[in-house]
């Protein structure tokens, strides 16, 4: 015991020491989460949108003054032919080009339909698909008052049915996506920062051959990886700890769970990042090495952690696949505890899944673990 | 014995890093491993420290077997290997503490045994080790490794760029140890090193050429040794190396060692044959033989 104190007290004071690592340890990741939080949104402001009005109309000169109000279109010209506009599309000057046919103020009136032609640029996907959405909202929207205006009484006995959704967003009333990044985000971090140090650590030792001189002593390896190790594990928790105090001050994420719970699940949680990184460490011979696997990992276990990309989207192999992503129990149960208020027993299968990787990941790296060359 | 090795051998892949080593030190011996880089030295106390296991043979240290009782091994030696291998980060008393404390004992403890040593670091004991210089840096080293009052010490080329004056005392300093009924095992390239110890064994492409004492070592040389000097070196060495009768030219200093293959060599011959060369002020003298043309010629 006495030694595994002495370690961890030796490696306290090495951290310390390194004059580089300490920012690259608490202020790098600390930054990150205020960018990132304020940069990652799913939100797309400012679509440039034009449109090709050949019905010259009060109706179509209302539909596009309906985008022009939209705080998410800056409507920017009225194209003369369709050609000029898909010019335009090409240059990148609009992302959306709505294509008012002729006649469409009277087949409305005289068929109660008509078509719109939308064209979206999908370079980016996920914004074409979110510019989809608002397009077709506005256009509903418009279609109800015009319903309203177009309506005469003779009608009233053939008016057709309509069913009008009203979602509730629960959980995250306004969809403010902060209240969602946040959480995921602050996973990120303390996922990064103690994979990345444990994995580099004890590699560093073989580099500068003082792993050698530590192999030739009686210490168990328990006591060395556990000396090792805690460290990690104490650094890992800080930054959660300054982590959901930025997020409450600055963001104002709402923490309806308990805290203690978001604590105990962490705790096991660095335990299985920790033993990835030992297990990294034994088949490296130089921190070079080590930060390439560790970044190998991190980024195939981010982009599949449901943090960016919904798993549901995700093909069936893939979802099976982030049955053995640690990010993404972790991103569920910061969300869940968070938003949610989740207790002990729903946040219990994550708990022991997490669990049983800790176990297993740390089994594995301590038995590969050796104290000879 | 306190060191008994038998048949060793060691290959990686198809590099043959020891053949066959044999050989044993008695206890509170100062034994020396004398031999060019990649002679295999590392990995012979790599193998006796427990941290490379042999392909063939056996050995023992303190009384316990390398591979079975490897445990009791680590916590009755001390090893310093040839690279500094202290934490570079860390202060001289630091470091100092940390290694006590991993081998379950107190600077306290075993301070008799380091003083002598620890005085000269102590007043640098704040200072970060990777601040010391190459001196202190090894001082410190051997402090850490004797720290537990080991049985046996091995010392992997203490002295490689050390400054002479350091080298000189480090080797007092094991002098002294050796007094307090440590057993040493060291390793050096320098030659003139090899006469402070006990015995030595000269070893090279991982096969030893002979063990002895430094004196018998010496003393087996086969032939008469002569001192030549001219006023041009490199035309010396290639003149002698032309001339049919000779045996070895080896550059020592300022003079050549040279040795003859004929018994009846009168050094008038060599002169004569020199100035015929163009040579001047040429000087033959004899001398005797050193440790250094020992291994060259069982090196040939």
């Amino acid at each position: 015991m006495k030694t595994i104190l002495y370690i961890v007290q030796k490696e306290f004071k090495q951290i310390f020491r390194n004059k580089g690592m300490l920012p690259i340890i608490f202020v790098l990741p600390l930054l990150q989460l205020v960018i990132l939080s304020n940069a990652a949104t799913f939100e797309v402001k400012h679509i440039k949108f034009g449109y090709i009005d050949k019905d010259r109309t009060s109706t179509s000169r209302a539909l596009v003054e309906k985008f022009n109000a939209s705080t998410y279109f800056d409507v920017l010209t009225n194209f003369p032919s369709e050609a000029l506009a898909s010019s335009a599309m090409l240059k990148g000057e609009v992302d959306v080009v709505l294509e008012i046919p002729h006649y469409f103020e009277r087949d409305l009136q005289k068929e109660k339909y008509n078509t719109l032609g939308v064209t979206i640029n999908a370079i980016d996907g996920a914004a074409a698909g979110v510019e989809n959405v608002y397009v077709t909202q506005i256009v509903q929207r418009f279609n109800q008052n015009l319903k309203v205006e177009l309506l005469q009484v003779s009608d009233q006995q053939i008016q057709p049915i309509t069913i009008e959704t009203i979602p509730l967003f629960w959980y995250n009333e306004t969809l403010n996506y902060k209240t969602f990044m946040v959480p995921g985000i602050l996973v990120l971090l303390v996922t990064m920062i103690t994979l990345f140090l444990s994995g580099m650590n004890i590699v560093r030792e073989k580099e500068i051959g003082t792993l050698e001189q530590i192999n030739v002593t009686p210490i168990k390896k328990s006591q060395f990886i556990i000396g090792k190790l805690f460290p990690f594990w104490v650094i890992g928790m800080g930054l959660l700890t300054v982590g959901l105090i930025l997020a409450k001050l600055i963001f104002h994420v709402p923490m309806l769970g308990s805290l203690p719970l978001m604590y105990l699940y962490t705790s096991i949680y660095i335990l299985v990042i920790l033993g990835i990184g030992l297990f990294i460490s034994n088949f490296t011979e130089t921190q070079q090495q080590a930060m390439f696997i560790a970044w190998f990992f991190t980024v195939i276990f981010i982009l599949m952690s449901g943090l960016f990309t919904p798993i549901e989207s995700m093909p069936k192999w893939a979802q099976l696949f982030t049955e053995f992503n640690p990010i993404k129990y972790f991103v569920e149960v910061m969300r869940m505890v968070m938003l949610k208020g989740s207790g002990f027993m729903d946040i219990l299968p994550q708990l022991l899944k997490t669990l049983t990787y800790a176990v297993i990941m740390n089994g594995l790296a301590v038995w590969r673990y050796r104290k000879t060359t | 014995m306190s060191i008994s090795v038998t048949h060793i051998s060691k290959s990686y892949k198809k590099v043959k890093a020891l053949q066959d080593i044999s050989f044993e030190v008695k206890p509170g011996e100062l034994f020396g491993l004398i031999g060019p880089d990649g002679a295999g030295k590392t990995t012979l106390f790599r193998i006796l420290t427990t941290l490379l296991i042999a392909n063939e043979g056996s050995a023992t240290v303190a009384g316990f077997d390398v591979v079975a009782d490897y445990k009791k091994i680590r916590s009755s030696v001390g090893y310093m290997p040839g690279k500094f291998s202290l934490y570079q980060d860390l202060t001289v008393e630091e470091n100092l503490n940390f290694f006590a404390t991993i081998f379950g004992t107190t600077i306290e403890e075993n301070y008799d045994l380091i003083k002598d040593i620890f005085v000269q670091i102590e007043p640098f004991k704040n200072r970060r080790a990777g601040k010391l210089s190459g001196g202190m840096k090894q001082k410190l080293a051997l402090c850490c490794a004797l720290i537990h009052k080991p049985k046996v010490l091995f010392l992997d080329e203490p002295t490689t760029g050390v400054d002479p004056v350091s080298r000189k005392e480090f080797w007092d300093m094991l002098k002294r140890l050796q007094q307090k009924d440590i057993t040493i095992l060291v390793s050096t390239p320098y030659m003139d090193e090899a006469a402070l110890c006990d015995r030595i064994a000269l070893i090279q492409h991982g096969k030893i050429l002979e063990i002895d004492t430094p004196q018998s070592i010496v003393k087996h040389y086969p032939k008469q040794i002569y001192n030549v000097r001219a006023n041009n070196m490199y035309q010396l060495i290639t003149s002698l190396n032309d001339y049919e009768h000779h045996h070895s030219v080896y550059p020592f200093g300022e003079y050549v060692h040279y040795t003859d293959n004929r018994t009846d060599f009168n050094p008038k011959d060599l002169i004569q044959y020199l100035e015929s060369n163009n040579l001047s002020e040429v000087e033959i003298a004899k001398t005797v033989a050193t440790i250094e043309d020992t291994f060259m010629e069982l090196a040939k």
